[in-house]
């Protein structure tokens, strides 16, 4: 009865949606003219999908993207909780492609991912996907080939549960946050490996200096300067790639472009916020209303009311809001580095907006931030780097592959942190964190004290008991490293290309600590499998896909490994990804 | 449009027109929502299943859970493996039936282990990949006293994040003449984050007659922003030489750099024809400011200090010269 009333008025919002177009009472901008089409919303249990080419301008300079039935977005595709989908994935495109659905369960040959689950698409070839859906929430969908989940390879995907959900809402729309980039990401990617502070134009400068001396004295912000140098970085190095190249979508619209989705006062609106971008982190806030968090990346969570979240790459948020007496609020989606936002309305009628706020101050990174103890202040800063080479310099032993399963597990931090030994030594490993700690209630910097109520981990609890049970068997322990300036990342210190795959035994309940050791946030996204965020004390907390890290971090979760098969482990950002930050975790009987 | 409106809106007739027709099809894809398994022998037991299910309130305590699974699993889709995440709060722990696996982690059969482990061709995802590198930190005019000089001096490498082959080159012409060039290749070797050895060959155009060196040094960055090379070369006829450069970038503004640079270069022995003597040869100061229109494209301004000691000096000056010359310069740093 639910499912039929929901199939029925999807149609019904389908069917508005191409009529206004095609009557040209959607307000397009003019420069978008000639662009892809909107995403079409498809459901159902049969699809077909072609990945092409498209031209398109978000920039006011024509580009061609690599699109999912012509629009970019791709298709917003709705499947139904129990039903058995059938996708056939066409390649138009002159090299090879691929799609992965995130965070969904299904048999490895399903997964999408080339080298791993299948041969990839050729060029004028086909593959047809099909599998149980098992589960229900808000997804999405993306390539797993090259560079073309930048490019355009990404859509949002919904299951409706077959059971009631439980929130009401009288209006539903996806709003998914993307980077795009007029320049082709893989010059992107050879400019960063050539000069990896390219595209970041706020360092700090001889200006920043004369103001540090005034504020804090010459002391403290030489001693200050010097911790910094000497670890080779600088705090300012919030995002790899920043809004000098890229220009932040929502559903596919630029901030000129104004995507605005209606309402009517007192409806209930259902936002499914859905972060596709390749490199970007976002914060977002709707100025003048409260969000009710209703489930993280597709799975209930218990309903927690706030201002403002940051939603990591490729991570999802549902949230309810009650627009009330304004005409118009904005969806305000600032990048992490501050170097630009994704923006939209809500509104009552098309055409209105309501004033776009400016983006917040630029945070920089404290060492406290990297994990390198309670050193808030630039005077204390001198003493870090000089244990961090002392640090680096440990001969750890056989630590590499040890079974932790006696360590201290929950990452309650406070303690020196232990690193593996391929990690010692290692011309791929810039910085080793020294006193991790979990940050699960951290809204994370450049969020701290901002007078909003920010939505941090330790907020989020699944709407549900631990699904599993049991205690894990056992815990595996892994570092994300990198090195700033070769713009190399990797798990361990060990590079994908050098690796070995992680093996779990079908069927086992095991732990996964990841410690942060570099000074970048990372999602951390298992397929084929859960990851059942812990709290602390070794709690379940959360059900999630795709777990942020944030630098100085350590966090643990567990993972149920009853999906037999090779699956990528990897950061989401694209560019660590493509350099190395990427394990295979082969799940064996 | 990603308006997905949960209860009909005021749209116009048109619109829902529109929908009824496009409603047809769909509700037919609905009513064949299971064709999928009509291959399959034990598709015809899954509806069933969803009906005595009822997956809301199912207790995982129920045997037929299990049952369930792996009839379903037969049915080579991977098989009714729910995730009961969504069912939780049912007390897992509690429950030690003889099934050794909990609930979540269905029986496996042929099917699941085919569709696991699929055939691949060899295919590696996210590998290496060969980067390279090419700046002209120097390529400038600079005003000389004997007249006008072109001054370049350029490095860069191809390789991987560990092993890189490097070229140096530098060189002088001036009134159109080409006063010294050389060009440099090493292998060079990540010992560390931060340190390289390099090693390889340095070829002399000019001064005097070519020559030839080996040459084996360390490159890197004691700290943020500062590139440091220390090579020692040994030459034809038993010559030997060190040098050391730094450059370092300070930022006025984010496209504003001032770049102080240095060279120095030391000599194991007299080189008269080329103008070298044993001992500190000569030292190269220049503050060179940039203004980075792009990355890679900064058009500079400077002045360059130039000094000879000892016994290069003294040939210097023997021939006429002077041993310290202070220039204008302007130029081009670019990147590739």
């Amino acid at each position: 009865m639910h499912c039929k009333t929901s199939r029925r008025t999807f149609v019904k919002g389908l069917a508005a949606g191409g009529l206004l177009a095609g009557f040209g009472l959607w307000r397009a901008p003019v420069w978008a003219l000639g662009g892809p089409d909107r995403p079409a919303l498809l459901s159902g249990s049969d699809f077909d999908l072609a990945i092409g080419e498209t031209p398109v301008n978000l920039t006011g300079s024509p580009r061609i993207a690599t699109t999912i039935n012509g629009s970019l977005p791709g298709p917003t595709l709705r499947w139904r909780e129990g039903d058995t989908v059938t996708l056939r994935v066409r390649n138009r495109l002159d090299e090879d492609t691929s799609i992965h659905w995130h965070g969904i369960l299904l048999p490895a040959n399903m997964d999408g991912v080339p080298g791993l689950s299948f041969d990839g698409i050729a060029p004028g070839g086909l593959y047809e996907y099909r599998f149980k859906v098992k589960q229900s929430g808000t997804y999405w969908y993306h390539g797993h080939s090259g560079f073309q989940e930048q490019t355009g390879v990404y859509g949002a995907l919904i299951v409706d549960p077959r059971e009631p959900e439980p929130f009401q809402y009288e209006r539903d729309y996806v709003v998914m946050l993307s980077d795009w980039t007029d320049e082709n990401p893989a010059r992107v990617l050879k400019k960063l490996k050539k000069q990896s502070g390219y595209y970041n134009f706020h360092k700090r400068t001889v200006g920043d200096f004369i103001a540090d001396v005034g504020e804090h004295g010459w002391a403290a912000t030489v001693a200050e300067r010097k911790a910094w140098a000497a670890m080779r970085m600088t705090p300012t190095d919030l995002a790899d790639v920043s809004g000098y190249t890229y220009t932040y979508l929502l559903n596919g619209q630029a901030p000129a472009g104004n995507w605005t989705g209606l309402f009517r006062p007192g409806e209930r609106v259902r936002l499914r916020f859905i972060n596709a971008s390749a490199m970007t982190y976002f914060d977002v806030r709707i100025p003048g209303l409260k969000m009710t968090v209703v489930a993280a990346d597709g799975q209930y969570v218990e309903p927690v009311s706030v201002d403002e979240f940051r939603i990591a790459v490729a991570e999802t948020y549902d949230v309810i809001v009650e627009p009330q007496d304004a005409e118009a609020y904005t969806l305000f989606a600032q990048s992490l580095d501050r170097s630009g936002y994704a923006r939209g309305t809500l509104a009552r009628r098309e055409g209105l907006s309501a004033p776009v706020p400016a983006p917040d101050p630029r945070p920089r990174l404290s060492m406290a931030d990297m994990g390198h103890g309670g050193m808030e202040h630039g005077a204390h800063g001198s003493t870090a780097p000089a244990a961090h080479e002392g640090m680096a310099g440990m001969d750890h032993g056989d630590m590499a592959d040890m079974d932790h399963g006696a360590m201290n597990h929950g990452g309650a931090g406070g303690e020196m942190q232990v690193h593996p030994a391929s990690e010692t030594g290692s011309p791929l490993v810039d910085m080793q964190t020294m006193m991790p700690t979990a940050k699960l209630d951290d809204p994370g910097f450049g969020l701290r004290d901002n007078g909003r109520r920010v939505l941090t981990y330790a907020d989020l609890r699944s709407a549900f008991a631990d699904p599993d049970g049991r205690a894990p068997g056992r815990t595996l322990e892994l570092h994300l490293t990198g090195h700033m300036e070769k713009f190399a990342w990797s798990f361990d210190g060990i590079p994908f290309a050098d690796a070995e795959p992680l093996r779990l035994k079908y069927g086992e309940r095991l732990r996964i600590v990841l410690v942060n050791d570099t000074m970048m946030t990372h999602p951390i996204h298992l397929h084929g499998m859960w990851s059942d965020l812990e709290d602390e004390q070794g709690n379940f907390l959360v059900r999630k896909h795709t777990l942020d890290m944030p630098p100085g971090s350590k966090r643990s979760y567990r993972v149920t490994a009853n999906a037999l098969g090779r699956w990528a482990y990897h950061c989401h950002l694209m560019f660590h990804m493509e350099t190395g930050m990427f394990r295979e975790v082969r799940v064996e009987e | 449009m990603a308006a997905l409106r949960k209860f009909p809106t005021p749209t116009s007739r048109a619109a829902a027109l529109a929908a009824a027709l496009v409603a047809a099809p769909l509700s037919a894809l609905g009513a064949d929502e299971h064709a999928g398994h009509a291959r399959h022998p034990a598709a015809p037991a899954e509806p069933m299943a969803h009906g005595a299910m009822d997956h809301g309130e199912m207790g995982h305590g129920d045997e037929a859970s299990d049952d369930m699974e792996m009839q379903h699993g037969q049915g080579g889709h991977g098989g009714m493996r729910m995730d009961h995440g969504t069912h939780g709060g049912t007390g897992h722990a509690q429950r030690s039936s003889a099934v050794s696996r909990p609930p979540n982690v269905p029986a496996l059969t042929d099917a699941d282990r085919a569709a696991a482990f699929p055939v691949l061709s060899a295919h590696s995802p996210h590998g290496r990949s060969l980067n390279s590198f090419l700046l002209f930190d120097k390529l400038e005019y600079q005003d000389a006293d004997d007249g006008s000089a072109l001054v370049w001096d350029a490095k860069g490498w191809i390789g991987g994040n560990v092993d890189r082959l490097w070229v140096r080159s530098e060189g002088e012409r001036t009134n159109g003449r080409t006063e010294r060039a050389e060009f440099q290749a090493l292998w060079g070797h990540a010992i560390g984050p931060w340190w390289d050895l390099v090693g390889g060959l340095r070829q002399d155009f000019k001064p005097g007659s070519p020559q030839t060196w080996g040459g084996f040094g360390i490159q890197g960055m004691p700290f943020y922003g500062l590139e440091t090379e220390v090579t020692a070369y040994l030459g034809e006829g038993g010559q030997s030489s060190l040098r050391l450069e730094g450059d370092y970038s300070l930022l006025l503004t984010n496209r504003l750099i001032l770049q102080p640079t240095t060279e120095i270069n030391l000599y194991g022995r007299n080189d008269r024809e080329r103008g070298v003597g044993s001992g500190l040869g000569d030292v190269e100061a220049g503050l060179r400011l940039r203004y980075e229109f792009t990355r890679q494209f900064a058009p500079y301004l400077g002045v360059t200090w130039n000094r000879l000691y000892g016994e290069s000096g003294d040939l210097a000056r023997a021939k006429g010269e002077d041993d310290e010359e202070t220039r204008f310069v302007a130029g081009i740093r670019l990147w590739f």
